[in-house]
């Protein structure tokens, strides 16, 4: 048994994107390897759940957890890994607020599960229904259900500390991995408990090297039916860049390449809700003061609860839409 | 509809106009349904609408924003900024199924008491057709959401 | 009934488990090979604007999200009806192919390949990538890890970001590149054109030169006489961009190429109730059940399927190889599913040829990269090789170009019957009277669907390479009576 700190990386309802941003920290990771004795990660290595349930509580000293938590399995995995892990991070969008896969909660379930299995190409005629618990001929096979909504880790289990990102920056990755071993050897101390590591302070428009004049605009438009100015903001051109809301991270990786911000970073410090943050920023360039105009100009944009709540929705205020709280 | 069902609606003013017009309406004892929850803001413009997201998420079953008239607001144009983010949150919420009859956005002058307590009332009603939002809790999930980490203080 | 579960915590839309049931003798009765999670895409992306589909559905996978970025943007130029500037195109392949040159090169030295180059037999400890820089050399690690930054570098460079790109739009790109960026990624493309040739001398060196893998990989248990899929060109050739889609039958004879908006005509799909996830099969010929053969409408696409619904390479050096390929392998069509190994290492030879190819294209700098759509966006469908199979997106939207119906297709899930297929076979092969006859036994199995690349099977790319997989034999009240480990 070796006396190094462990470290363990998990995904639940997670597009494994979140692991491919850490592998691309290159040579860190093996700063990673020599630091830390990995105890569980699933794609890097084989230790299985019950492995981890054999250990000891807070044996394991950093947890990065990514994924949202879709079904009772993410949610078990999320309770099994906050006892294991003195710190547990939710790592990436899924986890900190839900990300896109969170988009699911503006649906009930039974038609998300409905949905993928009455496409144009799926059989007709069968019927076959989806069984959790299915008596195959030669004994039962299980499925883990379904929630009705997906749920951030922080609304299963106490997160000490967020990364968000979809995925985090690996250059943020690298960072935070140099604090915390830098911590663990005395040279530095953690943020406090429940803070956003790995970001700036402020918003993606700081970053972003597009020109701003405070111009307000008539119009809402769509990517695709313009041809944009490489150097203005976009939001001042017409197109719907999240920026404003965003948190600081990435660099204003979006906007440097022409396309608009979508808002990965989630909300930026201090913002509750970061749909509502939108809506005022948004209000804010609209040109009109006329009710009619004002409807016109918003006709523009044509979701927006999916333009405001891309990535936050399970994080939101109301967390999901009606039909996906009541039946 | 049940007969019990009493709809919270929290209803967030001006200062300077409707909060007057609502005083008065007290004072002239034009009598408005005791649903509403008046919170005072400074001007329909300090409105985030996160408020209004709070107020739903914590159980209110409609939200009332008030204002002084186009071309009255004594920030000059803060009651249209006010009026650009209600619309655009009123159709975010449509999409997130809440119906738009919940919201509203209503224009009040300082004398105008009698007419605010008309829209009180009819938003109460309006509400009370709509049943209980239920926002709060969560029955139907196989988990209880845990309370919301704010409460809902007054501006 | 003794059953067996194998529990790899990986992921598709989620993760994966296989249980295998043994009947009274202790022998293989039956597997099942189980997707037990749905996020519910078709579902949730109806109602937002189609040209946020390249963002929203990179989300699906973070080890391909180009390859559903660009089925996507191809979807929404249809629904556009717009046909993007050759530039937006080249730049869109160009991105394309640097992607899977890092992609199948990370199969090969960290999760495939060990297999070959270790020999399935080597102790579990040597048979990952470390192993591999034992036995060719030190400098093969920093090769890989070189390729995954050049590859990520013109990522960045076309796409906008290294992990789920955001610059395709209907119509093309939001950004071109420079001079100066072409001249980089020609000078990587071109050191990607070595790697490859050097990657395709270790494996004829170390596999092709040692007669007891030849037989391996010739071997029946790893051999599946299912119809073959893949995108080709106009001249029949493999393409991963762009193309008609090619199907050839269990004998090496094409069947038709089916053009995007014809896909539901060739492909639908059957559902099992205790899974997850559906199994596409030829519409033309009908789901049979988990059987291969002509009669049975089971279909594979993944490197090697599309060498057999080809007619060949358009690059001359991967072309070279393809006739190696089948002179070595008795001809076509190749159904030795570990031959998909040597297929993934063509393809990677032509990735990085077509590289080099699109960065000295004239065009490739030209600031016309985006067309304005002007028709009425109605329907459409993308489709792009992706490195795991076929990728299919296809969207309905109104008049707005709000999005009302969506069906994916997704690039593993093509192969979900055949690899439900391998592994049982596998499992058959390998376990008798309830006992797994020997830990590389087990490593077989594994093998079975390694070949495949499965995206839920750990294709994740992890630096060791390691494939964490447990089998547990259980009794019939269902305890445990033997765990068996797989580090791969
Ligand atoms: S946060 Fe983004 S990259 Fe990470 S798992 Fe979720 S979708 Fe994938
Ligand atoms: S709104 Fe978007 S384009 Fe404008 S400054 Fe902010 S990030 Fe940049
Ligand atoms: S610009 Fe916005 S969407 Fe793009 S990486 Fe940064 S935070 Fe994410
Ligand atoms: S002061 Fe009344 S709305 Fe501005």
């Amino acid at each position: 048994m070796s006396a190094k700190p462990k470290f363990a990386m998990y995904w639940a309802a997670s597009c494994g994107g979140c692991e491919i941003a850490v592998l691309n920290i290159h040579e860190k990771i093996l700063d990673v390897d020599a630091n830390f004795d990995v105890v569980f990660w699933p794609v890097a290595m084989d230790a299985k759940y019950k492995d981890v349930a054999a250990m000891p509580d807070d044996s394991i000293t950093l947890t990065l957890f990514n994924g949202g938590i879709r079904n009772d399995e993410n949610e078990e995995i999320a309770h099994l890994l906050r006892r294991k892990s003195k710190i547990l991070v939710a790592f990436g969008s899924c986890a900190c607020e839900g990300c896109i896969p969170g988009l699911a909660n503006f649906s009930p379930v039974d038609e998300i599960i409905d949905t993928a299995f009455h496409t144009v190409t799926t059989d007709k005629g069968s019927e076959v229904r989806l069984q959790t618990r299915y008596p195959a001929r030669e004994g039962e096979i299980r499925l883990p259900t379904l929630y009705p909504t997906l749920r951030t880790l922080d609304q299963v289990a106490k997160v000490d500390y967020y990364m968000p990102g979809c995925p985090p920056e690996s250059h943020q990755i690298a960072a935070v991995i140099d604090l915390v071993i830098a911590a663990l050897n005395g040279k530095a101390t953690l943020p406090p408990a429940g803070s956003v590591i790995g970001v700036g302070g402020s918003t993606v428009c700081d970053d972003c090297p597009r020109a701003r004049n405070v111009k307000t605009i008539k119009a809402f438009k769509r990517i695709q039916d313009v041809r944009l100015d490489p150097t203005l903001c976009l939001l001042e051109q017409g197109i719907p860049c999240n920026g404003p809301a965003t948190r600081q991270g990435c660099g204003a990786l979006c906007p440097k390449a022409g396309a608009q911000c979508i808002g990965c970073y989630g909300p930026a410090e201090g913002v509750l809700d970061y749909g509502a943050r939108l809506i005022s920023s948004f209000a804010s360039v609209i040109d009109s003061n006329t009710p009619d105009e004002i409807e016109r100009i918003l006709d523009g944009i044509p979701d927006p609860a999916g333009q405001f709540y891309r990535f936050s929705l399970p994080g939101s205020l109301l967390r999901a839409g009606k039909s996906a709280r009541a039946k | 509809m049940s007969e019990t069902f009493e709809p919270v609606i929290i209803g967030f003013t001006c200062n300077w106009c409707s909060y007057r017009a609502a005083d008065l309406a007290g004072t002239a004892r034009v009598k408005y349904p005791p649903n509403v929850r008046l919170i005072r803001l400074m001007c329909s413009g300090r409105l985030d609408p996160t408020f209004v997201l709070k107020a739903l998420a914590s159980g209110a079953d409609g939200v009332l924003i008030t204002g002084c008239h186009p071309g009255e607001c004594h920030y000059i144009e803060q009651n249209y900024k006010a009026m650009r983010r209600f619309l655009l949150l009123r159709r975010t919420l449509t999409q997130m199924g809440i119906e738009p009859g919940r919201v509203k956005l209503v224009w009040a002058s300082a004398a105008e008491g009698v007419r605010l307590a008309q829209e009180i009332a009819n938003l109460v009603e309006e509400v009370r057709a709509l049943g209980p939002l239920n926002w709060g809790k969560d029955e139907t999930s196989s988990f209880i959401l845990p309370p919301l980490p704010f409460e809902l203080e007054a501006a | 009934m003794q059953r067996i579960t194998i529990d790899p915590i990986t992921r598709l839309e989620g993760h994966g488990k296989i249980e295998i049931f043994l009947n009274e003798e202790g022998d293989v009765a039956n597997t099942y090979f189980q997707i037990p999670e749905l996020r519910g895409f078709e579902r949730f992306c109806v109602g937002r604007p189609v040209e946020e589909m390249p963002l929203l559905t990179n989300r699906i996978c973070g080890v391909c999200p180009e390859a559903h970025h660009m089925a996507a943007a191809k979807a929404a130029d249809a629904v556009y009806h717009v046909d993007p500037p050759p530039t937006a195109k080249k730049l869109r392949e160009l991105l394309y192919s640097a992607f899977y040159v890092t992609d199948h090169t990370t199969h090969f030295y960290a999760l495939g390949g060990p297999d070959f180059v270790m020999g399935p037999d080597a102790p579990v400890a040597e048979r990952n990538i470390l192993g591999v820089i034992h036995k060719v050399g030190l400098e093969i690690g920093g090769k890989v890890i070189q390729c995954r930054k050049y590859g990520h570098t013109v990522v960045e460079m076309i796409g906008g970001r290294k992990v789920h790109p955001c610059t395709s739009i209907p119509g093309g790109l939001t950004k071109g590149i420079t001079e100066e960026q072409r001249l980089e990624i020609e000078k990587m493309g071109r050191w990607a054109i070595e790697f490859a040739q050097f990657s395709l001398k270790v494996f004829g060196d170390i596999v092709l030169g040692n007669k007891a893998y030849v037989d391996l990989i010739l071997g029946d248990i790893y051999t599946h006489r299912t119809y073959s899929m893949g995108l080709v060109d106009a001249d029949n050739r493999v393409n991963f961009y762009d193309g008609k889609v090619s199907v050839v039958d269990p004998e090496g004879k094409r069947m038709g190429t089916y053009a995007p908006n014809e896909y539901t005509d060739w492909i639908a799909e059957h559902v099992e109730p205790w899974t997850y996830l559906k199994f596409p099969y030829l519409k033309k010929i009908g789901w049979k059940g988990f059987v291969d053969g002509k009669d049975s409408g089971v279909y594979m696409a993944t490197p090697l399927s599309r060498l057999n619904a080809s007619d060949g390479m358009a690059t001359p050096l991967a072309q070279a190889e393809y006739e190696k390929f089948y002179s070595t392998l008795g001809g076509k069509p190749v159904h030795q599913r570990l031959a998909t190994h040597w297929a993934r290492l063509i393809e990677l030879l032509y990735a990085a040829e077509r590289w080099v190819e699109l960065a000295t294209d004239p065009e490739i700098t030209s600031p016309n990269f985006h067309t304005v759509p002007t028709e009425k966006p109605t329907e459409g469908v993308g489709i792009v090789e992706a490195p795991r199979g076929t990728l299919t997106h296809h969207y309905t939207t109104d008049e707005r170009g709000v999005l009302t119906k969506v069906n994916l297709i997704v690039g593993t899930t093509n192969n979900y019957a055949p690899i439900s297929m391998s592994i049982k076979k596998a499992a058959e092969s390998f376990i008798r009277k309830g006992v797994v006859v020997s830990e590389g036994a087990l490593n077989r199995v594994e093998m079975a669907f390694r070949a495949y690349d499965p995206c839920f099977g750990c294709a994740t790319h992890s630096l060791p390479g390691q494939m964490p997989l447990q089998i547990t034999i259980r009794d019939a009240e269902g305890k445990e009576v033997e765990v068996l480990r797989q580090y791969c």
